[in-house]
């Protein structure tokens, strides 16, 4: 009897996923663990393998497909022994994927004219004839622009010259005046799942939790010195890696969460959960959209460990590597836009967590300090909190036990 | 109780009949009011009439030179008042296929002049008869008309504009033709090629002013060699009636010259019919004694529009009526139509030998700041054009050297006003030199040599 290879569930709340790659074709034989497909979920790519041993007698979802409801038939392994007769008593009937016909219902209405509103064209099928001029493919090529992302305005769609340099931005002739309007008003970017799930999640977020935003000024002087010191210590080891200023603060918000655990929670209808586990998610920017990789037991990890495992995640992150496990759950969240020389911001709490911390930049500012102008490094940090899990005073309590550890930071190699 | 038109059309030449027709088929109730003739001056006096006209001097010229190809007559006559009454039963044969096919349209025409007066208000007036109609959109499309230089009024005696020289009397010993654009061209190889002694000044220094200087250098040399006589950097000063002829006095490069001749005609350009149309009540906005539009061919007025010679250059019959489908199909909210480009519009002059030309020319080429590549290819190698007893011309094609795009295409020579549309389609689709040079033409023909000539452009042309 084949063996139906089913579309897994790669995370608890996944219910579909795109088929980006088969790495096995029609014939090929499978030992248990073989690499068999790349699937993308909502957050990133990842491989699937082989659980039982056999030849793959048929390839049911195609490569590119996309929204594959989970637990559907994506391939059929033949047990040995089997022929690809075996294949006509499976009454196969290829599960349609949920969305895929919708979305190739939308690519296969003709492209008009532009003041229409926005048309998709194709980005993901590259077998799709594209109607371009003759001129408008050799522009296109010769300036290395894709003409799968650019809408047509010529007769029937079809892309021409002047579409072609309006994408790239060149004016459609830079010998008639200086200023170019470009006559495209805009370009399709098509949402990736990432963008999907930034897009519903934030949404859901903003919507639902009633966010309650307190600030607070930290003097980072200290830190910054010990920062400093800390690096230069460790600056004879090659291997080690130089401690940042964010390492810091993950290890400050974990030690400030044993004292007020209240942050560390989940709001449901029915009770708040508060996380036993002190684990921090850390948001990280990624091309095209961020994703959130978790430093578990922060409050029991040196700013070493801290520091390296920060690293990889973000390394990984960024590679699309990430497997489900390091990027879902979490107990609190951290946001920081320092590096952008972003002063203070609110940021969006991550649901279900109750809490984010948003980190701004250490800026040089005058301080009063008995009765005199001096200067201090000063941070600024925003708690976003939801206010049905924690009421101002509790997220007042966080910041200012958060200050003073931060402040205080010999506490941050205490490990209390 | 006044009418209510969905769209009012002023004017019924090639811009107007067409527009009409098609505002018609897109299910909208159309007027058009008119004058005179439907068909408008393309018609009744411009194209078609001297299309017929052109026709019979060739035949002359090929009877003329018929023992070229074998053949001994004697004795060629002709008859110049039937020549001018055939180009007339030409003209009216085809003004009545233009109402046949307004009426088949439902089209409602309208005797007489016709007038803005008020928002989406006009009066057709004619023999003091006045139709008050009222539309929804209102298209002025009424043309233009020779420009007429002080003292050089037509007298239909001494002094033609193209109308009259249509429809002369006798044929003029000694002519003097003032302006060398298309008309003024056209004129000189008719009355050359039946027998008159054609001077022709231009004012600039060359002539054919809108054509490649190239090309424009080579119908000069064919012209003179055929005898006629041709002065650039000339400027009429005066004409003076005698008996029986008329004395014009010209500055030629600084130098004053007489010329006494049987006749002149005057073509000096055109000037755009906007007097007494009531646009004064209206915010339409003239510019250069043409009513400003945009691509819609919008006046800065809502819901009036003006296509044709009346909004502009190039005054050609075939813009006039693609901009009357453009403008009629933007109102119609159809979807897929696109503003004409004015650089692939061609433009046709049918002397002997013609000219035809699309796009840029190398100079404007150069102006603009392309590096090009450009293509020539001669008639005389070519194997249908010299079986024909054609091997005068050329064909020229300009091709920016960085994408390949046929920037332009210049003609000379038997049959180019026919061959043009070949590069115009291959411009308006977006050819590059790779397309042309992969299409297979047909064999023997003309059409060979804008093969040749693509071919040439980039050095790899076979026949010459």
């Amino acid at each position: 009897m084949p063996i139906k290879i089913l579309m897994p569930a790669l995370s608890p709340t996944m219910t579909e996923g795109n088929l980006v790659k088969w790495h096995k074709k029609v014939g090929d034989k499978i030992k248990s663990g073989d690499l068999l497909a790349e699937i993308e979920t909502d957050k990133a790519t990842m491989e699937v393998e082989a659980v039982d041993e056999g030849v793959i007698g048929k390839l049911v979802i195609e490569e590119g497909t996309q929204g594959v409801a989970v637990n559907s038939v994506i391939a059929i392994l033949l047990e040995k022994g089997e022929d690809k007769s075996a294949l006509d008593d499976m009454g196969l009937e290829a599960p349609k994927p949920s969305i895929a016909e919708a979305i190739k219902e939308v690519k296969s209405e003709p492209v008009t004219i532009i003041n229409e509103g926005p048309k998709t064209q194709s980005t993901s099928s590259s077998k799709e004839r594209i109607f371009a001029s003759p001129l408008a493919k050799r522009i296109a090529s010769d300036q290395n622009i894709n003409l799968h992302n650019i809408l047509g305005t010529g007769p029937h769609g079809r892309i021409i010259k002047a579409d072609v340099l309006a994408s790239s931005g060149s004016s459609t002739n830079s010998h008639e005046g200086p200023i170019a309007r470009i006559a495209q008003e805009y370009r399709l970017i098509a949402n990736n799942s990432i963008r999907k799930v930034i897009a519903r999640r934030l949404s859901e977020s903003k919507q639902n939790i009633p966010h309650s935003y307190l600030s607070t000024d930290c003097n980072v002087d200290k830190l910054l010195e010990l920062r400093h010191d800390i690096n230069h210590a460790r600056s004879a080891d090659a291997n080690a890696v130089r401690v940042s200023v964010n390492d810091m603060i993950i290890k400050a918000v974990a030690l400030t969460l044993k004292q007020v655990p209240e942050a560390n929670s989940a709001w449901t209808d029915e009770a708040i959960l508060q996380y036993n586990n002190i684990d921090i998610s850390v948001a990280v920017s990624i091309d095209g959209g961020l994703i959130t990789p978790i430093v578990f037991n922060a409050d029991q990890k040196s700013i070493f460990t801290i520091s390296k495992e920060v690293k990889e995640l973000a390394a990984k992150a960024r590679a699309g590597t990430l497997k489900p496990h390091e990027f879902q759950g979490g107990g609190f969240s951290i946001s920081n836009l320092g590096m952008y020389g972003i002063k203070q911001f609110n940021a969006i709490i991550n649901p279900p967590q109750s809490c984010i911390l948003a980190v701004g930049a250490n800026i040089t500012t005058p301080i009063v300090k008995n009765n005199k102008i001096e200067i201090a490094n000063i941070l600024c940090v925003t708690l976003s909190s939801d206010h049905r899990s924690l009421d101002g005073a509790m997220s007042a309590k966080f910041l200012q036990t958060f200050k003073e550890i931060i402040e205080n930071p010999v506490r941050l190699l205490l490990g209390h | 109780m006044a009418e209510n038109f969905d769209i009012v059309i002023i004017g019924s030449g090639p811009g107007g009949y067409v527009a009409a027709i098609r505002a018609a088929q897109l299910g909208m109730k159309t007027a058009v009011i008119e004058k005179a003739d439907l068909g408008g001056i393309c018609l009744n006096w411009g194209c078609i009439p001297t299309k017929a006209l052109l026709r019979c001097s060739e035949i002359h010229h090929l009877l003329q030179n018929a023992d070229q190809f074998g053949f001994t007559i004697s004795g060629i006559k002709f008859d110049l008042q039937k020549i001018v009454e055939r180009s007339r039963k030409v003209a009216s044969q085809l003004s009545s296929g233009v109402s046949h096919l307004l009426k088949k349209n439902k089209v409602t025409v309208i005797k007489g002049y016709g007038k803005l007066a008020g928002k989406g208000k006009i009066i057709a007036e004619q023999d003091n008869n006045k139709t008050e109609i009222l539309a929804k959109h209102i298209i002025i499309s009424t043309g233009a008309r020779a420009r007429i230089l002080p003292g050089f009024e037509p007298d239909g005696k001494f002094i033609y504009t193209y109308r009259e020289a249509m429809i002369p009397n006798e044929l003029p010993k000694k002519l003097l033709v003032v302006g060398s654009g298309t008309i003024g061209i056209e004129f000189a190889s008719f009355y050359h090629n039946l027998g008159s002694e054609v001077t022709v000044i231009e004012t600039i220094d060359k002539i054919l002013p809108a054509e490649d200087d190239e090309i424009s250098t080579l119908a000069r040399k064919s012209f003179e060699n055929q005898g006629i006589k041709i002065y650039t950097g000339a400027k009429i000063q005066s004409a003076v009636k005698n008996k029986d002829t008329v004395t014009a006095t010209v500055d030629i490069k600084g130098k004053t010259e007489k010329f006494e001749v049987n006749a002149i005609i005057m073509a000096v350009g055109i000037e755009a019919n906007i007097e007494n149309l009531g646009l004064e009540h209206t915010t339409v906005k003239i510019d250069k004694g043409h009513i400003v539009t945009n691509e819609w061919l919008e006046t800065s007025e809502k819901n009036i529009y003006a296509i044709g010679d009346v909004a502009g250059a190039p005054w050609l019959a075939h813009k006039a009526s693609h901009e009357g489908i453009v403008c009629v199909e933007k109102i119609a909210g159809s979807k897929d139509v696109h503003p004409i480009c004015k650089t692939k519009i061609p433009g046709c002059t049918y002397s002997m030998p013609q000219i035809a030309s699309v796009g840029l020319t190398e100079k404007q080429a150069l102006e603009q700041g392309y590096k090009i590549k450009v293509g020539r290819f001669p008639f005389i190698g070519n194997g249908k054009a010299v079986a024909m007893g054609e091997s005068e011309g050329l064909i020229k094609t300009i091709f920016d050297e960085k994408t390949g795009e046929l920037l332009g295409a210049h003609m000379i020579g038997a049959e180019v006003t026919e061959m043009i549309q070949g590069f115009v389609i291959a411009k308006n689709l977006e050819a590059t030199e790779l397309d042309l040079m992969h299409s297979i033409f047909p064999h023997p023909t003309l059409s060979e040599m804008m093969h040749e000539s693509v071919l040439s452009a980039f050095g790899k042309a076979i026949h010459f």
